[in-house]
This record gives structure tokens, C-alpha cells and sequence, in this order.
């Protein structure tokens, strides 16, 4: 039972007032994609077993989309931060670096 | 015979003796007895049947780990089986019954499998029962079905209460005994929030039992002092009769605490469930006592050396006047000084150790006990009970050296920390060779969300046994936890307990060391599922040989105590027979729940009106009121049709229909979607989300819109009215409302964050009335207060106003072909709205109408709904909705994924009417198209399905629409339909039937 | 290759008169060759199947299975053994079918009481959306020839007396219902293959973790175990949970994503549920087990996940629909829940396919539904890896209909679970 903190209201929210958007940082593809892009950008994820970057809505309370670094084996949370940002900001992967020395190389 | 004895009994009160019924037979016990202390006080030793070959089952333990004691209590609706006699405290008049046997407890036709137990080892149904084929469903499975289970299944629904109750904690403490408490003193003087569950009745744990003085006062005396002293704390709540069952991520924690039928407003609650989140949990959850792998282990009459002492001191019950101890351990010796002191007889004490330097044999002997070392039990005696035990050389293969009498044999195969909670969350475990247990590894704790230690087991939980080391680890577990916290530990005042000198267990699992193939078939590892030693080494011979595959190819501990008392033992013979140590062997991952919880206690209140709350409408009331036919539709209800006077559906919804062809329906549409988006981008943004133009669509005015997911599938579809020229107000389908408002958002937050668009879901701010037919405006003018003639208000226009005396919003579009408009109004004043809508209607014989006669008008004219020509593999070309995709765009939401080959395929299933040929009843639902060839798989080629499938009254035939292969192509043409109950042919038209005589633009 | 005993009353009573002494193993151990034709890594019931039907129909038997941890241990025994057919699209219909009809005489083939039960699954319809959705699959079905029927409520109460059929949220309407669906025992359909496959001579290695893919010039030459290096010809990724994981030591990204999927069993009780029961409207799945244990499906978590266990609110939604659905069972109680790791597709459903690496090839993506069609997964992947090319059955769900948006979506006719 996650509990993750929504970082525009600050509440500690429990999984049932949240809702999972899966992978984070994708960048959608338009038109002009090509057939390997658009197929990318819609089905292919990093899937990791380790840490995650994934979107996170809090629906049943401030109704904002947050992102979360998450490890997918242990649910260890290394932050949660605004999802209006095209890669994790530098102290979320501090956090990372700090707690797995061998898993920052992304 | 096992009695009640004249004095003692801490948790009974002799002042109050409670009648109780087992199998029928009145008996007696006293408050504070649980089911299982008062059938021994009543000498019921034998309590049931094994799973698999019906062998008598006597009581073993006293707490959850009993795997014997299995009853059905209660009758009629409340009839409950498989409670645990142990954990069940009796009240007056409770029935209780004996199960898994026919035609009674004493004589079980069942019990044949036992003689043939030979026939039926581990596994054996993997092996037979394979021909002939039809043989297992109709012969073998039905007898193995009928065999197995345990209590019968209820028949009746559950007429009691549960209910959920949520707390947050900082420090959570599961176990009440001395570690728990001390742990929860400590906490609580650092100011903490603390929560302490103990699964008992009562505190104290084995201390009071097991240990004579603490801090100079009798044990019972320094234990309620705590509790008084931790109850007088306001930061701190204790709690017995609670099991914490389960642990989850980030401190989640579930306990289950049972109520004595306590009455409440409707009903009796009988659990609560704890939802808990605790930053840190103390794990002071003690210890579970071994079973003895000796044969006959399992005649009523072996119990766990410590619950033939809960049963004396606790509740003043003698299982037997002879007990026999057989022990590879010191501590079975105070089950002996208990008897002793109880005055019942112990005739012989079986240490398996060679000697025991130190240990309190020599004290016992002085007393006369007859202590004999190195020695072993070679089988137990007795048919029905115990009746005495051969004594064999430990380090032999079981001669019987002699034979002793007795009615009870107390054994003790040394103890098992419980560190299920601990595991449940990853928590890793250590084998500990030397005090040969597996105990929780506190360099691999589970951990918060914050990748910290979430728990730390103190006391015997962490495999400290002895009572002066288990003040000491707790005191240490405690000063951790509260330093994790980042609170001060204040310096304690641990009590002082003296201890003797113990001298340490000798791990044996199998008695004695050699024992014979024989022996091994009768020694009993898992009580309840009948599984022996010869099983596990049968599993292993035919190479099984990982602790999982053993434990699901015998059933070893998958019985409803989970393994509690089996599980250990059977690893040990797992490794045994692999030459490999116990710690290589490992363990089978433990699962919640601890102990088992009731269904109703998870599914809480959330039942009848309360199971998945109904949305209703401002208007819902009156829709009751005035033979609604209910339809779920997503959250919400919503009139399917009226039905008057006793009218079929059918009926009903003719009827409908041809009021508003005829002359005016009117619908209660406040269930669609209503999304207000605004700010200067908002244009652009819907340009995105909706397959047309909407930027350019002028104040005032509304337009169908399209909604397609990035994949390029048709998701959603409503009217889009421009406000002013920053605000839309969009309509959704109504089980599409949220998923859009969420769409919407997610785009906006995570995509284009830097466009300035608001969007808010008004769904439940307005109530809508959809009015429709060629009375439409004229019902409208005799409302009065608004100008809704048609230059006014033109087709596809919308305008503010008033009504009737209501603030309104008119929207003149129309899903029926008829001259239509839409109403919206505040939710408050919704039905007061329709009210005056029914009343003005009357003139003009107005009728409600609802989902069903909605969908045959839209059918009529063609018009598409999302779910039916929809379902999420349609794209708005398939549906001839092309109009509606903007060209000029750049870009929209599915636009990229349209152009891929198969959704941009020329021979995709397309939109067409059907006309059913010879028959006056519609096509039926989903019925596919067919061609004469066949595909890959051998069937013939599936090239269309109907979608939407009505008897059209105003037409009187059947219409449908469907999707076919290219679909337009074929006009005219006759296809054929498969379906359940044959074939039938329809000729494909236009998805058009009929054209109102106003039409919706008049 | 070697000969075992085999099962019958009669071996059974021949050992029971010998103290069982005479059984010989199900499958042997051996440690791994240095070079097999094919090599599977994973051996849980898809893995064992392709080996099997390898051997069987194609007569390679160069073979190793290779598996991290125990044989069947991931979801081939952690599911609630459902089997069925009654699906929409033709591709899923007729590969679950392949399979269902395999499962009809699995015992008899593989000499070992899987104990089908072709006890009937029953999917019940509690809206009119979701009634007119099975109404279309069981037309579909008709087309398909598997053999499935719309039934009335009368008819859903006659074959299950416990369910509560009028509501009050939401009342039974219909149910689509095949007879010939059921459950099996989980565990015993890999041990019955482990079994099958060694007696032809390949090698299930347990234990064996792979770490990496040896790949030259595009194409693959071998994999690296904790167990030594080990050469192949061709190798099949059958790793469901751990896909994407596979995939990448392979040089390769899926549209795979893993989540929890939450099962449970209450204690067990004397006979009352002789089909299989999905509620679909309100999330759960219920069967009885021979044991007599109530067996439950609910949801998957909607993160990301490797934990094999799960939130438990899933499991408070699916006992809570249940409990309404069925109200007797609310004095039972949940004796152990689990989460198995399943995982899922973009299109949900599954992927057999040749990959971006020659000669290696890929089976997984069962999402929810991977017990049922073990062995027509197995049978169309061995088909695969054997010739190269996808055969009938497999040419559905390669790789590349994600980049066609060619979906197999069970999802549209009723928001069916698999």
C-alpha cells in the first residue's frame, strides 16, 4: 500500500487517492513521427526492475499529476516532484545516487 | 481425564459458569474459557477429524497455532465453520459442532482412508485417477470434493456487522507480552503515539505463565501494574484481542480484533477491522513451541508441552491426571513444576539430550521426578486418546525399551520465533544453528517508504528465549525504534528478573535418530493436512526437492494454521533427506494474513446501499416515483423506460418513442458530462483533444465533437458550446465524464503545461432536461420567459436565459432527428424545473422517457453511440464521421496513430444500416457477418457485426446499424448474420431510417 | 532416452506394498551441456510446454529449460487455474481453444492427473452494456466453433444457487457460459511437463540463473548462467514478469510494463461452488478447489511492480464484490493472499514473435490470462522456434502489430478480464 506525497499539496496520500499514469518523461510524438518513433513514444517502456520514474495523478484529492522516483522491488519512493519538467531534477537524482551508488548511470 | 481442577486459573472466573453445547451435548464452562479450555475441562479431548485421513484430532496448543481444533459455530445465519477452538472465547448458549467426519466424531466412515493410508501418500492423485478420461469429472472428483473441505458451507447471508477503523501511529507494537509492554513503556515516556495489539485476551504473554517473580512481585502483579501504568498514558492504546495479520508497503499494517457479539444500531458487530499506518513497528510477537516428530505424534493427548501449562495456570484445566514430557529443551521443565505443583502425576520426563549439565532435571529429580536422558519416544499408545508411550534409545532405530502409562504427553521440539509479519514485506530471515530457528535477519529488515528499517523484532520475535535476555532486548529493540523515530529514549527502568542457568536445546527432528520406515509414516508433521516424514522423503525421492515444491506436492503447512507448528519441523526433514543444512534449505515465503480474517470484516460496511454508492440525478425521486426501470450506468442510475400500469418493457419503451416522434418526450440527461474549459488557450487545446475545428466555433454556438486516444480509436463524443471566447463547456458521454476530465488534465499538466487552459468537471452542477419533438417549442414558449423560436435560438445554437423562473442555459441540438432542445439548469433547482416541465406538458400528452427509447430514436435517424458502434478498435472514419475530422489541423489526438497501415487499410469495417429480412423481430445483438471463405483457423471469415439492433415503432420493423466490410461498398446488397439460434440475412441500406416530419433544424 | 514408470492405481499399489520406495524421479537435475539446439530460459508451464511440444511435434530434443529459480515458480503457480475460451477476436480464440482442447486430455497425454475439471466457467453480465457484450462474443464464438451459451438468470441460478441474482446494485442479467471451461491444478501442469520432457532427454536446469545473451553478428550464440556458460543454436525468452528484463540482455525494449495481480483462498469448506464464477462489473473471480478452498482473482495494482505481493486494497475491492455477489461467504475468512507478477501489453494481449535478434524468440505479454492457454502458447512457440516462422496459431501476435496498431483487444466487447 504506497503512500506517496503529492508535492503541490503536501499530503502523505494513500495509493486509494491515487491514481498510476505509468512511465514518466515521454515526450509525445506528433505527426511528423515516424513509424518507429510513433510506436516507440505509444507501447515500448523502460519497464525497469529497480528504480522508476513514473506519473502519479492525485485524483481523489488536490487533482494534480506529480512524478515519483520509485523502486519497482523494494517501493522505496527517492522523491516525488512536478511533473511539469522533462527530465528528474538534480536532487531527486542526488537522492538516487546517495541511496543506490550503482543504479544512478541513468 | 482431563477436568477442571479445584484451584487456579487466572483467566477464568469461577463465579460465573456459561452453558455451551458441543455436538450436541450441554456442557459447562466459566468466563474467560475459551472453546478449547472448557472442552478439556469438560474431558472432551477428542475435537475432530483430519483433512485427508480422518485420524482423531485432539487439541495440541493454546493459541493460533493449534492446527487441530477446527469447529462450526453458531446455527443458521450464523452458522461459521472452521474456528479455531483456541481463539474462540465461549458465551452462554454457544452451539458448537465437530466436523469433517460421517456419521459422528466418534465413528467416521472417513477413517477408512487411514487404513488405507498406505494407498494414498503424498501426491497420490497426481498418479491415478488419470483413465478413463470422463472418470475424474464425473467419478473421482466429485468423491475427492466430497472428502476434502472442512466445515460446511454457510447457507444464509451473514446478518452481522463489520466495520473499518483507520489509525495513524508512530510506533505500532504487535504483542503484548513482556517485551510489547516494556517496548510500549518506553515508547510512551518519549512521547510517542503508541498502539500496542495483543491477539489474546489478555497481557502478559508467556511471562505470566512461564515466570514466577518479576521485580521482586509475583509476574501477574508486575503486568497489571504496566498495563495500569501504559493505560494511564494518553498517547499511548493498548489493545487485546487484535491479531495484527498482515504487513504492506510503507507501513501499512492490518489487524483484525474480535468483538464479543457486541450489540450496535443494526445489527451485532462482530469485527473490526484496523487499517493502520505506523511509521516503525515493533515486531514482540514471541514465540510458537515445536511438535516432536515421533510416531503416533498425533493421538489426542500429545500437546505442546507450554499449552499443558497455559491450560493449568490460565485456566485452571488438568489435560490429563499422567503426563508424560518429552523434551530436547529445558524450558518443557517447567511444564513439569507446573504439574507438579497442579499435583498431577508426571511418571516420566524424556530428554533426548545425553545430559544436560545445569539443567533443572537434577532439581525434578530431587522432587522424585524420574528424568531419563539420551532416551527417546518410540511410538505413543492408544486408539482413541492416549493411553501411554513406548521409551526407546534416542540414538537408535525404536525398540521399545519399556512402556509407560499415561494419559498425556506434553512435548517440546524447542521453539520458533514468529517472524511472519516480519517476512511479510520482504523482511529477510537467518537460520540460527545454534538455537536452531530461523529469526528475523536485522541486517535485512523490510523498509518504509523511505528505504529505511520499518521494523525491529525484539524478544523472543528476534529469538531471545530467556525472560531476563528478552527484558534486555526489548529495551534495546525499543531504544532503536524510538531513535528511528528521532525521539530520546528515556533511560529505563527495565525490571529485574533472575533466571537459572539454562543448558541449550539439542536440535532433533526425527525420534529417534533412526527411526524406521514404519515409525515415519505415523510421525506426524502437518497436523491438519496429514502429512508424515515418509511424505516429505517421498516428495524428495521423486525430486522434489525445493522447500515450495514440497510444501505444494505434500501440503505441508498449507493447512488454515498456515504451517505454524509444521513448518520448521518439515524443512528439517527436507534437509535431512538432502544432506543439506537447514539455512540452505530455506523457507517458504510467509503470506498474509497471520491469522485468517473473515470475508465480511474486509468487505467492512461497503455492503447493500453501501457496496459501490449510487450517483443519483437532481430528478432521480421523481423517476422513482414513477415506475422507473433502473439501468447501472457507470456510477449512476438511469430510467431504461417508464412502465405504466403494468406495461411490459417493451411497451414502455414503444411507447416512449412515439411520444416523441408523435408529439414530446422529455429526458432526464443530467448524467452526461459537462467540462468547462477556459483561458486564452482554450481553443487551441480543444483543437487537440477533439478531431475538429473548435477554435473557430463562435460564441453562442455548439458542435458535435469527436474525441479519439492517441492510439487513434474513437473514445468519446458530446456537444461543444462556446461560452464566450475563453470558455467551452463540453459534453461527454456519462461513463465517459471523468475519464475525459482526467484526459484532459493529464495532457494539460503533463504535456502542455505551458498553455494557459483551466478545465473543471461540472457534471453534478447542473441538472439537463432534454426535451424533443414537434410540441418541443411549443412545450418551451408555454414555459415562457425565453425566446426559443428559430431565429432566436437557430439549430446548433445555444442561449442564456430564463425559463419558468430558472436561471437557464438552452442548447438547441438534438440526438433524435426531432426539433429538440437541452436545458440546463442549477442541480438545486432541477426537479422543481421538470415539475413545471411535466405540468405545462400535459397539453400535449408529454412523456418521460428514458435510455432504451433514447437509443431506438437515435437509431432511427443514425446516429452513433460510444459502447455500441464503438468499442475502442472503431475509428470515426470507420463510423462515416469523416466530416467531423478537421483537415486543416496540424495535428489532433489520433491523428498520428490514423495514418498507420491497418487503421488506414482500405477494407476496414464500416458503418451501414441493416434491414433484417423476413421477420418483424430485430436482429440480433452482435451477431456477425459471415463470408463464404474461411480463415487460417478453419472458420469462416467474420466480416461485420451489428452494433445497434431495435424494433423501431414509428417504422414498426426491426433497424440496426452495423459495421461491415467495406461497408458503403455494399449497399443493397443481401449479407448473412450467425448467431446464437441460426442465421439471418438483412439487406445493407443506408444508416438512415427515418426523417422526422420537423426535423431537428426546423 | 529414458524410460520412468509409469503412473497408474496399479504402480500405486505395486508401491504402496514396497513403502513407496520405488518412484523414481519426476524429472532429473542434471547440470547444464555446454551446446543445446534450443535453449528456454524459464521454466514455468509456457517454458516446459514449448520444450515439450519441441520435442513432440518438431523432434528437436537438444533441449534446455533453464530456470533462476524453481521449476513453476512464478505464475504458473500463483494463478487461479481458470480455464476458458470464450474470447472475441479470432487470434485469441483460437489459440485459448487450441489450448482449452489440449487441457481436455493432458492427463492422459502426459501420463499425469493434472485434474482438468471442465466444471464450466461462468461469466455474469450485470448491465445491459456488458449483457449485449457477451451476447456478441458467444456470437463470435458460434463463428469460431467454441462451444459457449448466452444463458438466462433462471439458468444462472440452476448452475450456481449461491449467487444473488437480484442485485440489489447490480442484478444478474445473463451470463455467458462454457460448459467445457474449468479450472486444473496448477503446480501438476508444469511437473506433468518437467516429467514429459525429461523422459525425452532434455535438460531442466533449476537454479540457473541466465546474466547474459551472447549475440554475434545479430544473431545468438549462447546465453551466460550462474552455472557456466552455455552455447545454443536458438533461444526462447519465456520469462513472464521478467520479460522485459530478458529483453534487454537480448538488446531489445517490449511494450511490456509488470504489475501485481492479487489472488487469495479462504479456508476450505464442504462443496458449495461447482463452476467457475467472473463478475467482471464488480472485479472478482471465485472457483472452489478440490480442497475445498474458495480460490479468488482480483485486480492488478496499477504500478509497476516485482514484489509478488500487492496493495491490499485490491483485495478489500474484489472480497467486497464478492461478498455481495455471494453472500454466504462472509463468515469464511481469507487464510493467504499472494500477488504474482504478470505482464502487460499494450494491447493486453499476448506476444509470440521473433525479436530484432536473430534466432531468438519471445513468448510472453499473457498479461492475466497466461495459465489457460499454457499449452497452445507452448504448441505455437515450439512451431516457431522449430521452423523459423510463426505457424497459424502465433502469426497473430507478433512483435509488429503494435507498429500496424493491428491490436488484439479482448477489452471491447465487456471490459473482460481475461
Amino acid at each position: 500500500m504506497l503512500m506517496l506525497t503529492c508535492p503541490y499539496c503536501g499530503i502523505a496520500a494513500d495509493e486509494t487517492e491515487l491514481h498510476g499514469g505509468g512511465e514518466a518523461h515521454i515526450t509525445r510524438a506528433g505527426v511528423e513521427a515516424s513509424d518507429a518513433e510513433f510506436e516507440e513514444y505509444l507501447f515500448t517502456r523502460a519497464n525497469p526492475k529497480g528504480v522508476h520514474f513514473e506519473k502519479w495523478h492525485h485524483s481523489r484529492g488536490c487533482g494534480r499529476w506529480f512524478h515519483a522516483a520509485r523502486c519497482t522491488v523494494t517501493m522505496e519512493v527517492f522523491g516525488t516532484y512536478s511533473a511539469q519538467t522533462l527530465q528528474p531534477p538534480d536532487e531527486i537524482l542526488a537522492e538516487i545516487e546517495r541511496r543506490r551508488p550503482a543504479a544512478s548511470g541513468k | 481425564m482431563s477436568t477442571r481442577l479445584q484451584s487456579g486459573g487466572r483467566l477464568i472466573d469461577r463465579g460465573s459458569p456459561i452453558e455451551f453445547s458441543f455436538n450436541g451435548a450441554n456442557l459447562k464452562g466459566l468466563a474467560g474459557d475459551t472453546l478449547a479450555s472448557a472442552l478439556l475441562a469438560n474431558d472432551r479431548r477428542l475435537v475432530g477429524r483430519s483433512f485427508k485421513y480422518h485420524r482423531r484430532r485432539g487439541i495440541v496448543g493454546s493459541g493460533p497455532e493449534d492446527p487441530n481444533s477446527l469447529v462450526t459455530l453458531g446455527e443458521g445465519s450464523r452458522h461459521t465453520p472452521n474456528r479455531q477452538a483456541t481463539m474462540v472465547r465461549i458465551s452462554q448458549g454457544m452451539a458448537a459442532r465437530s466436523q469433517n467426519h460421517w456419521p459422528s466424531l466418534e465413528f467416521d466412515v472417513g477413517a477408512a482412508a487411514d487404513k488405507l493410508s498406505a494407498l494414498i501418500p503424498a501426491g497420490f492423485y497426481y498418479k491415478t485417477f488419470i483413465d478413463p478420461k470422463p472418470a475424474w469429472k464425473h467419478v473421482y472428483e466429485p468423491l475427492i470434493r466430497r472428502a476434502a473441505g472442512l466445515g460446511p458451507a454457510p447457507k444464509d447471508r451473514d446478518p452481522d456487522l463489520y466495520e473499518h477503523f483507520h489509525v495513524h501511529v508512530d510506533l505500532l507494537i504487535v504483542g503484548g507480552g513482556i517485551a510489547g509492554l516494556l517496548a510500549a513503556r518506553m515508547a510512551g515516556q518519549a512521547g510517542l503515539r503508541v498502539l500496542l495489539l495483543e491477539q489474546a485476551q489478555a497481557f502478559g504473554g508467556r511471562t505470566a505463565v512461564d515466570v514466577e517473580i518479576v521485580d521482586g512481585a509475583p509476574s501477574e502483579d508486575w503486568i497489571t501494574g504496566i498495563v495500569d501504568d501504559l493505560q494511564r498514558m494518553p498517547n499511548v492504546h493498548l489493545q487485546c484481542e487484535t491479531c495484527a495479520t498482515g504487513v504492506y508497503d510503507h507501513g501499512y499494517v492490518l489487524a483484525n480484533e474480535r468483538l464479543p457479539a457486541t450489540a450496535v444500531e443494526g445489527g451485532r458487530l462482530r469485527n473490526r477491522l484496523w487499517r493502520i499506518r505506523a511509521r516503525r513497528v515493533v515486531l514482540a510477537t514471541g514465540a510458537i513451541e515445536r511438535p516432536m516428530c515421533f510416531a503416533n505424534n498425533d493421538v489426542p493427548g500429545v500437546m505442546l508441552a507450554s499449552a499443558v501449562r497455559d491450560y493449568i495456570v490460565n485456566y485452571g484445566v488438568s489435560p490429563g491426571d499422567r503426563t508424560v514430557v518429552v523434551t530436547n529443551n529445558d524450558d518443557a521443565y517447567r511444564t513439569v513444576r507446573t504439574l507438579l505443583r497442579a499435583g498431577l502425576d508426571v511418571p516420566l520426563v524424556v530428554d533426548v539430550r545425553p545430559d544436560a549439565p545445569g539443567s533443572p532435571a537434577s532439581e525434578l529429580r530431587a522432587l522424585g521426578v524420574r528424568v531419563a536422558n539420551a532416551r527417546a519416544v518410540a511410538m505413543v499408545r492408544g486408539s482413541g486418546c492416549v493411553s501411554g508411550v513406548d521409551v526407546c534409545a534416542h540414538a537408535g532405530e525404536g525398540t521399545s525399551l519399556e512402556n509407560v502409562k499415561c494419559e498425556v504427553v506434553a512435548m517440546s521440539g524447542g521453539w520458533s520465533p514468529a517472524v511472519h509479519l516480519w517476512s511479510h514485506c520482504s523482511g529477510k530471515l537467518a537460520w540460527d544453528d545454534e538455537t536452531g530457528m530461523f529469526r528475523p535477519n536485522n541486517e535485512k529488515p523490510p523498509l518504509t517508504g523511505g528505504g529505511e528499517p520499518f521494523m525491529v523484532a525484539v524478544g523472543s520475535a528476534n529469538g531471545v528465549l530467556e525472560a531476563d535476555k528478552v527484558v534486555e532486548d526489548a529495551v534495546r529493540g525499543a531504544a532503536k525504534a524510538i531513535e528511528f523515530l528521532g525521539a530520546a529514549a528515556v533511560p529505563g527502568d527495565e525490571p529485574e528478573i533472575k533466571v537459572s542457568a539454562e543448558s541449550p536445546p539439542m536440535p532433533v527432528w526425527l525420534m529417534p535418530n533412526g527411526m524406521n520406515r514404519r515409525a515415519r509414516s505415523k510421525a506426524w508433521i502437518d497436523f491438519q493436512n496429514d502429512v508424515k516424514v515418509s511424505d516429505i522423503e517421498l516428495a524428495i525421492r521423486e525430486g522434489f526437492e525445493s522447500v515450495e515444491h514440497v510444501k505444494r506436492y505434500t501440503t505441508l503447512g498449507m493447512a488454515t494454521d498456515q504451517g505454524k507448528t509444521s513448518n520448521i519441523n518439515g524443512m528439517a526433514v527436507i534437509a535431512h533427506n538432502l544432506n543439506r543444512s537447514i539455512a540452505q534449505t530455506g523457507t517458504t515465503t510467509f503470506r498474509p494474513p497471520f491469522t485468517p480474517i473473515p470475508l465480511g470484516a474486509i468487505a467492512g460496511q461497503a455492503r447493500g446501499s453501501l457496496f459501490k454508492p449510487t450517483r443519483r440525478t437532481a430528478i432521480d425521486a421523481w423517476h422513482d416515483e414513477n415506475g422507473a426501470y433502473w439501468e447501472p450506468v457507470a456510477d449512476w442510475r438511469r430510467p431504461y423506460c417508464y412502465r405504466r400500469n403494468g406495461e411490459s418493457i417493451e411497451d414502455a419503451v414503444h411507447r416512449e418513442a412515439l411520444a416523441v416522434r408523435r408529439s414530446v418526450g422529455v429526458v432526464d440527461a443530467s448524467t452526461l458530462g459537462k467540462i468547462l474549459v477556459a483561458g486564452p488557450d482554450a481553443g487551441k487545446f480543444l483543437d487537440m483533444m477533439y478531431t475538429n475545428m473548435m477554435s473557430t466555433l463562435k460564441p453562442g454556438r455548439c458542435r458535435y465533437g469527436l474525441m479519439c486516444n492517441d492510439n487513434g480509436f474513437l473514445m468519446d463524443d458530446g456537444v461543444v458550446a462556446r461560452l464566450d471566447e475563453n470558455t467551452f463547456l463540453c459534453h461527454t458521454t456519462t461513463g465517459g465524464a471523468d475519464h475525459v476530465h482526467g484526459w484532459m488534465e493529464e495532457w494539460l499538466q503533463t504535456e502542455w503545461w505551458d498553455w494557459e487552459v483551466y478545465v473543471v468537471n461540472v457534471t453534478e452542477q447542473f441538472a439537463q432536461i432534454g426535451i424533443s419533438g414537434p410540441q418541443s417549442r411549443n412545450l418551451l414558449r408555454k414555459l415562457g420567459g425565453l425566446d426559443v423560436g428559430a431565429d432566436a435560438l437557430p439549430f446548433m445554437g445555444w442561449r442564456r436565459g430564463n425559463l419558468a423562473g430558472h436561471e437557464v442555459r438552452v442548447f438547441r441540438i438534438s440526438f433524435s432527428g426531432e426539433l429538440s432542445f437541452e436545458i440546463a439548469v442549477r442541480s438545486s433547482e432541477g426537479l422543481e424545473l421538470w415539475n413545471s416541465i411535466q405540468e405545462a406538458g400535459e397539453e400535449f400528452d408529454l412523456q418521460a422517457y428514458g435510455t432504451e427509447a433514447l437509443h431506438v430514436l437515435r437509431a432511427e435517424v443514425g446516429f452513433i453511440m460510444i459502447g455500441d458502434e464503438s468499442d475502442g478498435t472503431v475509428t470515426p472514419q470507420d463510423l462515416g464521421l469523416s466530416w467531423a475530422i478537421s483537415r486543416k489541423k496540424k495535428d489532433f489526438l489520433g491523428k498520428r496513430a490514423q495514418e498507420r497501415s491497418f487503421l488506414a487499410a482500405p477494407d476496414r469495417w464500416r458503418l451501414v444500416g441493416l434491414q433484417r429480412l423476413g421477420g418483424k423481430s430485430p436482429l440480433p445483438h452482435g451477431a456477425y457477418c459471415v463470408a463464404n471463405e474461411t480463415v487460417d483457423f478453419g472458420h469462416r471469415r467474420m466480416i461485420g457485426r451489428v452494433t445497434s439492433t431495435y424494433y423501431s415503432p414509428i417504422l414498426d420493423e426491426p433497424i440496426a446499424l452495423g459495421l461491415l466490410e467495406n461497408g458503403p461498398e455494399r449497399l443493397g446488397t443481401v449479407v448473412e448474420f450467425v448467431h446464437a439460434g441460426g442465421k439471418t440475412s438483412a439487406k445493407v441500406v443506408e444508416p438512415v431510417f427515418y426523417k422526422p416530419a420537423v426535423s431537428a433544424r426546423d | 532416452m529414458k524410460r520412468r514408470g509409469r503412473y497408474s492405481a496399479f504402480a500405486l499399489v505395486r508401491e504402496a506394498m514396497r513403502g513407496h520406495t520405488g518412484w523414481q524421479k519426476a524429472w532429473e537435475s542434471p547440470l547444464p551441456s555446454r551446446k543445446y539446439d534450443v535453449v528456454i530460459i524459464g521454466a514455468g508451464g509456457h517454458g516446459l510446454a514449448t520444450a515439450y511440444f519441441l520435442g513432440k511435434n518438431h523432434q528437436v530434443r537438444n533441449v534446455a529449460v533453464l530456470e533462476k529459480g524453481w521449476l513453476g515458480g512464478g505464475n504458473t503457480g500463483r494463478n487461479t487455474t481458470i480455464i476458458r475460451s470464450n474470447y472475441l477476436q479470432d487470434a485469441s480464440a483460437a489459440i485459448y481453444e487450441k489450448a482449452r482442447q489440449l487441457y481436455e486430455s493432458m492427463s492422459q497425454d502426459l501420463n499425469y492427473n493434472v485434474m482438468f475439471s471442465p466444471r464450466g466457467v461462468m461469466m455474469l453480465a450485470q448491465t445491459h452494456h456488458e449483457a449485449r457484450g457477451y451476447q456478441r462474443i458467444n456470437n463470435a464464438n458460434i463463428v469460431q466453433g467454441v462451444s459457449t451459451e448466452y444463458i438466462s438468470p433462471d439458468q444462472v441460478r440452476k448452475l450456481c444457487p449461491i449467487i444473488s441474482i437480484d442485485g440489489p446494485r447490480y442484478p444478474v442479467l445473463g451470463a455467458l457460459w462454457q460448459s467445457r471451461g474449468g479450472t486444473a491444478r496448477h503446480d501438476a501442469v508444469a511437473w506433468a511437463y518437467a516429467r514429459a520432457c525429461s523422459q525425452m532427454g532434455m535438460h531442466i536446469v533449476e537454479q540457473c540463473e541466465v546474466n547474459a545473451i551472447r549475440t554475434r553478428n545479430g544473431r545468438v550464440v549462447g546465453v551466460d548462467t550462474g552455472k557456466g556458460s552455455i552455447d545454443c543454436d536458438k533461444l526462447a525468452i519465456v520469462v513472464a514478469g521478467h520479460s522485459g528484463v530478458a529483453a534487454e540482455m537480448a538488446g531489445f525494449r517490449l511494450p511490456i510494463e509488470s504489475v501485481a495481480l492479487q489472488a487469495l483462498v479462504s479456508e476450505p469448506i464442504k462443496p458449495c461452488l461447482d463452476i467457475v464464477v467472473m463478475a467482471n462489473t464488480v472485479h472478482g473471480y471465485i472457483s472452489q478447489s478440490d480442497k475445498g478452498e474458495l480460490v479468488i482473482g482480483g485486480g492488478a495494482d496499477q504500478y509497476n511492480n516485482y514484489s509478488q505481493r500487492g496493495s491490499f486494497h485490491n483485495v478489500e475491492e474484489t472480497v467486497r464484490a464478492l461478498v455481495e455477489t455471494f453472500p454466504i461467504i462472509s463468515r469464511l475468512q481469507m487464510l493467504r493472499q499472494w500477488g504474482g507478477i504478470v505482464d502487460m501489453t499494450g494491447d493486453r494481449s499476448p506476444i509470440i514473435s521473433k525479436t530484432p535478434v536473430e534466432h531468438v524468440y519471445i513468448n510472453c505479454g499473457w498479461g492475466t490470462g497466461g495459465f489457460k492457454s499454457i499449452p497452445g502458447s507452448g504448441w505455437a512457440m515450439a512451431e516457431l522456434v522449430a521452423s523459423d516462422q510463426p505457424g497459424i496459431l502465433a502469426a497473430p501476435f507478433g512483435l509488429e502489430r503494435f507498429g500496424e496498431g493491428r491490436f488484439i483487444d479482448e477489452s471491447v466487447a465487456a471490459g473482460v478480464a481475461h
